[in-house]
């Protein structure tokens, strides 16, 4: 069945297999996150704080003395659920943008494309900062703003797509047709400027995964007491030297999942890329 | 000829090229300058020419895919420039294509039954169960299986393809359709047989052809009548049996003798044209073939020839007939 080829190709690649897997894990452990914790994420202890590995304690504890694998598992949810929601509120606006500025153009696309460029112009980060400072340092407002931050990239990608599926003989057979706009958009040009945008938001859940914790680790983000990977990574920071366990997990978790990600989308780019299909 | 389906009245087509340096926006692409001929119902007309003399173009104009720039199209007698969207919308049903790249021209993404269905649904035609029985008649109609509509554009090879192509042409039951080199892209082997399938459709469903092509032998073998182009004009346009065996224009004299002949011992004159086509940009004055035509004079250096009836039916754009 023709529908099935790229899930058979994806299979056949060994780094988007391992990546499928790593986010696998880290989705079941999502899912799974208070069977599988051995202890409250929030209890602390005084007694047992920054303590290193243990039986007890498999990656120790924090300058409160809370389990950090608990809060490590725990803080999968919060990532998966960073990684989709930020990608979903920068992919379908972006995309719409980018398809009614790529298939209108003129004035439309310059006034569209010229407000993605001002968007583009800031660094990512500092245009992340900038809107969670006006909306407010929290979880959701992290989310939004790198959301945000990242609706250029698809708008342009999607144009660029639709630039040139446009001029496209069998686009232009369904105008031939007497075919309206919206039918040419959704059913025909749409469909195939996916592939593109499909590879992108995978990687793009790796890098909304790393902004939030870029923010969560400036104060900006999630806040304590939150087991969010990005706030765990800041706390741990002031105890680098004696206790490096603190960050040194948290970290590896952000490492497993953008890795993860990023392994799945470079493995979807070979699959849907068209040039490497034969037809 | 019977009645007047299609009918160009003067039609011109420039596209405007930016030129860099300051003469900007004088110069243009001339692709079609200045053409009128009348197509009836049930005829086959075929329009022949080297690539790049607008018979594309033409095709385009005459279908009002695009607006000419000066001119008009007259269906059934009304100015198509003038029609509103609801109008276009009913002419559009009309009026089918076929083009010449069946590789294009379907959407890899969608199955053939979507596909073929698309034009019915676009001008809401049928619910679905009448638009599955249709698309199943419409498979069979062009020689394929109704078990194909499940399959995707990329099961198929290039004759297949266009026979899809062609079913989702007829799914609107059109009167006009437009066949734009529609066997050009494909292997000889294949291309009799989809001719062969145009022909028969034709004639059974007494549907009026503008056959564009630059192979002679194909339109000899569908045209009723044939329009010979040059450089955007008509130069010569008549009954293809009587133009194809005696043609008159020297252009036209000079493309026939360049057509192969199936027939390893016969000889015949070849008529060798120096030079190339000039520039559409920039065309010679006058008559547009002066520069290579072995008969020009000084009037056809200066004066462009108008197409004059020189026999019944035959007209020619040539101060020498």
């Amino acid at each position: 069945m023709a529908e099935w080829e790229p899930v058979a190709g994806l299979l056949r690649s060994k780094s988007a297999t391992l990546g499928l897997a790593l986010i696998a894990f880290v989705l079941g452990v999502a899912l799974l996150g208070p069977a599988l914790a051995p202890h409250d994420p929030f209890r602390t202890a005084p007694l047992e704080r920054l303590a290193g590995p243990s039986a007890a304690h498999p990656f120790g504890t924090d300058s409160l003395g809370r389990d950090i694998l608990s809060r490590v598992i725990y803080g999968a949810r919060i990532s998966i659920l960073i990684g989709l929601i930020s990608v979903s509120i920068s992919l379908f606006p972006g995309t719409l943008l980018g398809l009614v500025a790529g298939y209108f153009g003129r004035r439309l696309d310059s006034a569209i494309m010229r407000a993605m460029d001002m968007l583009l112009a800031f660094p990512a980060i500092l245009l992340a900062i900038f809107i969670t400072a006006i909306l407010g340092p929290s979880l959701p407002n992290t989310m939004i703003a790198v959301g945000i931050v990242y609706i250029p990239h698809y708008a342009r990608i999607v144009r660029s797509s639709v630039l040139a599926l446009k001029e496209q003989l069998f686009v232009q057979a369904i105008a031939h047709l007497g075919g309206g706009h919206g039918r040419i958009l959704f059913r025909h040009v749409l469909p195939n400027a996916l592939p593109p945008i499909i590879v992108y938001a995978t990687l793009g859940m790796g890098t909304a995964v790393l902004q939030a914790a870029a923010l969560g680790f400036l104060g900006l983000g999630a806040q304590p007491p939150q087991p969010e990977w990005g706030v765990m990574l800041s706390e741990g920071r002031q105890y680098l030297q004696i206790a490096p366990h603190v960050a040194a997990f948290p970290g590896a978790a952000i490492f497993v999942l953008v890795l993860g990600f990023n392994l799945l989308g470079d493995g979807l780019r070979d699959v849907l890329d068209p040039t490497l299909r034969s037809m | 000829m019977a009645e007047a389906l299609l009918q160009a009245e003067g039609l011109v087509k420039h596209y405007p090229v930016r030129a860099a340096g300051l003469r900007q926006g004088r110069a243009a692409v001339r692709a079609v300058e200045g053409v009128s001929f009348a197509v009836g119902r049930g005829e086959s007309f075929g329009i022949v020419g080297e690539s790049g003399c607008g018979k594309s173009t033409l095709g385009r104009l005459l279908l009002r895919l695009e607006a000419p720039s000066a001119g008009r199209v007259l269906y059934r007698g009304e100015d198509l420039g003038r029609f509103d969207s609801r109008r276009l919308k009913a002419f559009r049903r009309e009026a089918q294509i076929i083009y010449q790249d069946p590789y294009s021209s379907l959407n890899p993404r969608r199955r053939v039954g979507e596909l073929i269905a698309e034009p019915l649904e676009i001008h809401g035609i049928g619910g679905p169960a009448e638009r599955r029985a249709r698309v199943a008649e419409l498979l069979r109609e062009v020689g394929l299986l109704p078990d194909h509509a499940r399959r995707y554009p990329h099961e198929f090879s290039g004759g297949q393809r266009q026979r899809i192509v062609i079913a989702r042409a007829l799914a609107l039951n059109p009167g006009i359709l437009l066949a734009d080199e529609p066997v050009s892209a494909l292997d000889v082997s294949i291309q009799a047989q989809v001719v062969n399938l145009l022909r028969e459709l034709q004639e059974r469903l007494g549907l009026t052809y503008l056959f564009i092509s630059h192979d002679l032998g194909l339109i000899e073998y569908v045209a009723d009548r044939v329009g010979v182009m040059y450089l955007g004009r008509m130069v010569e346009i008549g009954p293809c049996a009587a133009l194809c065996a005696a043609p008159l224009h020297p252009y036209t004299q000079a493309l026939w003798s360049a057509a192969p002949v199936p027939d390893p011992t016969a000889r015949k004159a070849r008529i060798l044209l120096a030079g190339d086509v000039p520039s559409p940009v920039r065309p010679p004055p006058g008559c547009a073939f002066h520069p290579r035509c072995r008969e020009a004079f000084g009037r056809c250096r200066e004066e462009t020839p108008a197409l004059r009836e020189v026999a019944p039916g035959r007209l020619v754009a040539c101060h020498n007939r």
